[in-house]
């Protein structure tokens, strides 16, 4: 076991790194920072701009293969490298991934488990009126791109604001004016949570109603249920435990997997609703030619999405009788 | 007279109790007819191609048209979405924004699919190194954050009229690796079937096994995922142009007009809502369409009722 367990994170660490090692390639060759210095106005001297280039390890005047080094070397002494501008990358990581963390939380979770009971409902009442409605809808928010629905509540939001000559809701950034009342630093962050929470829970409650209900309809329509039912008992316990528990052990992998990478955050609600997150930091080094902070993304990124998948697997282990380990 | 009549009477039972047996291309077209939601998705795909083709020839206003007395004018008669900043119709844009969605997402699903279907039938079938080194590229896509990467790659990208190309091209590379999971175990049952193992024994090469014997059996699947392939692209393509990475100015695509109308939406909305509403309606459309063909094309689905 412990040598199974052994080979397959070796396998991670590997597949991590020649993930990490071509987004750098990636990078150095395709964001040209040196663009970034050209631009200013007024034009600064090539040597001066070769002079900064230089010191961050990003002129393309040194070999690749030699940059390369220099950074790989780096982050054995725990240094990702700097922006062009010289800003640490590892810190901004540090620093963001909480913010990312702090939007996240409330709304991931909420969303998977009201997507869980609704589909699992839903299920229960198939090509019922209910269960179509329901299904219109999700169908509909799935369709929807996550810009799109961000901005539709601001357009919303703004527009109750407006009519009822309120600031109820706030929509940009994570704090704003703090009012001078008991608690009023939370209720300020709360007021900022708000619509982006709502966005998180309605996309994720429309995705994980549509998986739910496949798993439970799977599971309504087997043996084993309708043996439960045949020894008499209650429809109500046939269902939530032998139905239920059973379309729940996919769910556990898919929440697991969700823990994990809620780090990684949500780009485009971080952009609409302005909370500096992970997500939003990708977009940024990417537009301000940050060779190694787009590399630096991409591997943390990694690391979450393979903590993930081994945190999923521990899941179905313990979720999973049928999965025994030796 | 009445002859007649009897003789056409047994006929109708006739029929009744031998009913001719329907062919699986029939046998699927009628079970996706039944599916209302699916025919409606699929006329407002047609509608939307038309609209894309045809729609420049019909409207009044073109796409780079300035009419400078309305710079951001509401909606009205003469500009029915209303206009932009620069004074150009949000309709005729949103028009020709949409030909190049269309016309990305259904490269990138064909492209795609292609891949998907090469690389997994091919991994399960060959075997050995190639199958393993196969899965290992597929886990390495899913490791990175695609959305990231293409935003690079495309980032340094030669400039210019083809630059869609390359950006659709990109969309696919990091497209394919789930589905190709998917056609790979698949095929790892097909490949053991007795026509497969005729084939093979009557000497035909491994490539024309892969793409007359093993792909066909696999169709379904593969025209599922090219449907949803198809929405999947679109939502790709629109989320990176929207932070300005995807399609270029002064080319454009429904996502860079959502990311130009975004900045202003909360005071002018109907340069956002256009090209938002068109969006959305034509990916519902693509996933209504998808869902019904599954339902259509599975053997095990009890979705249609009878038939």
């Amino acid at each position: 076991m412990l040598r199974y367990i052994g080979r397959r994170l070796l396998n991670y660490a590997v597949l991590l790194y020649v993930a990490i090692s071509l987004t750098f390639v990636l990078a150095a060759t395709q964001l040209n920072p040196r663009a970034l210095f050209q631009l200013r106005q007024p034009p600064i001297e090539p040597a001066i701009i070769e002079q900064q280039l230089l010191k961050y390890n990003l002129s393309d005047t040194v070999p690749l293969a030699e940059r390369y080094w220099i950074w790989l070397t780096g982050i054995f002494r725990g240094y990702w490298g700097s922006s062009p501008l010289g800003v640490d990358v590892a810190e901004q990581i540090q620093t963001r991934m909480w913010v990312s963390l702090r939007l996240l939380l409330i709304g991931t979770l909420a969303g998977i488990i009201i997507g869980v009971a609704i589909g699992a409902w839903s299920a229960t009442r198939q090509y019922k009126l209910s269960d179509r409605a329901i299904t219109a809808i999700s169908l509909l928010i799935i369709s929807t791109p996550a810009f799109v629905v961000g901005h539709l509540t601001q357009i919303g939001a703004t527009w109750y604001n407006n009519t009822s000559r309120t600031r109820t809701f706030e929509f940009i950034g994570e704090t704003g004016d703090v009012g001078d009342y008991p608690f009023a630093d939370l209720v300020d962050r709360g007021q900022h949570l708000l619509l982006p929470t709502f966005v998180l829970i309605i996309l994720g409650a429309a995705s994980m109603s549509r998986i739910q209900r496949n798993l439970m309809l799977d599971s309504l329509g087997a043996d084993y249920v309708r043996t439960a039912r045949a020894k008499g008992l209650r429809e109500s316990k046939a269902v939530m435990k032998h139905a239920l528990r059973t379309a729940l052990i996919p769910t556990g992998t898919y929440f697991a997997f969700s823990v994990a990478t809620m780090f990684v955050g949500a780009t485009f609600t971080e952009r609409i609703f302005s909370f500096p997150g992970i997500g939003q930091y990708g977009v940024d080094t990417i537009t301000n030619r940050d060779v190694f902070g787009v590399v630096a993304v991409t591997a943390f990124a990694g690391v979450c999405v393979l903590a993930g998948a081994v945190l999923s697997d521990i899941m179905v282990a313990i979720l999973d009788p049928r999965v025994r380990l030796q | 007279m009445s002859e007649a009549a009897v003789k056409v009477e047994t006929e109708t039972e006739l029929v009744k109790a031998d009913p001719k047996r329907l062919s699986r291309g029939r046998l699927v077209w009628r079970r996706f007819l039944r599916n209302k939601t699916a025919v409606v998705g699929a006329f407002g795909i047609l509608f939307l191609v038309f609209l894309a083709l045809f729609g420049s020839s019909i409207l009044y206003w073109k796409f780079d048209d300035i009419d400078t007395q309305s710079f951001l004018a509401p909606p009205s008669e003469s500009h029915i979405l209303g206009a932009t900043r620069a004074g150009r119709d949000v309709l005729a844009l949103t028009v020709r924004g949409l030909g190049k969605s269309l016309l990305i997402g259904f490269m990138v699903a064909l492209m795609s699919t292609t891949i998907a279907a090469l690389v997994g039938a091919s991994a399960a079938y060959l075997g050995g190194w190639w199958e393993k080194f196969a899965l290992w590229i597929v886990d390495l896509l899913l490791v990175v954050p695609s959305f990231f990467l293409i935003a690079v790659a495309s980032r340094g990208a030669p400039e210019g009229d083809a630059s869609w190309i390359i950006l659709a091209v990109l969309l696919a590379v990091f497209a394919w690796p789930l589905s190709a999971r998917v056609v790979r175990s698949l095929t790892l049952s097909i490949r053991e079937r007795e026509y497969v193992l005729a084939a093979k024994f009557m000497g035909l090469s491994s490539f024309r096994i892969i793409v007359r014997h093993i792909l066909p059996n696999a169709s379904s699947l593969l025209i599922i995922d090219a449907t949803l392939g198809v929405g999947y692209a679109i939502l790709s393509e629109t989320g990176l142009s929207y932070f300005g990475f995807g399609v270029q100015p002064p080319d454009t695509s429904l996502g860079t007009l959502i990311g130009e109308g975004a900045r202003m939406a909360t005071t002018f909305p109907w340069v956002f809502l256009g090209p938002a509403t068109v969006l959305v309606f034509l990916v519902l459309c693509v996933n209504a369409v998808g869902d019904g063909l599954r339902d259509a094309l599975d053997p095990s689905s009890a979705s249609g009722g009878q038939a």
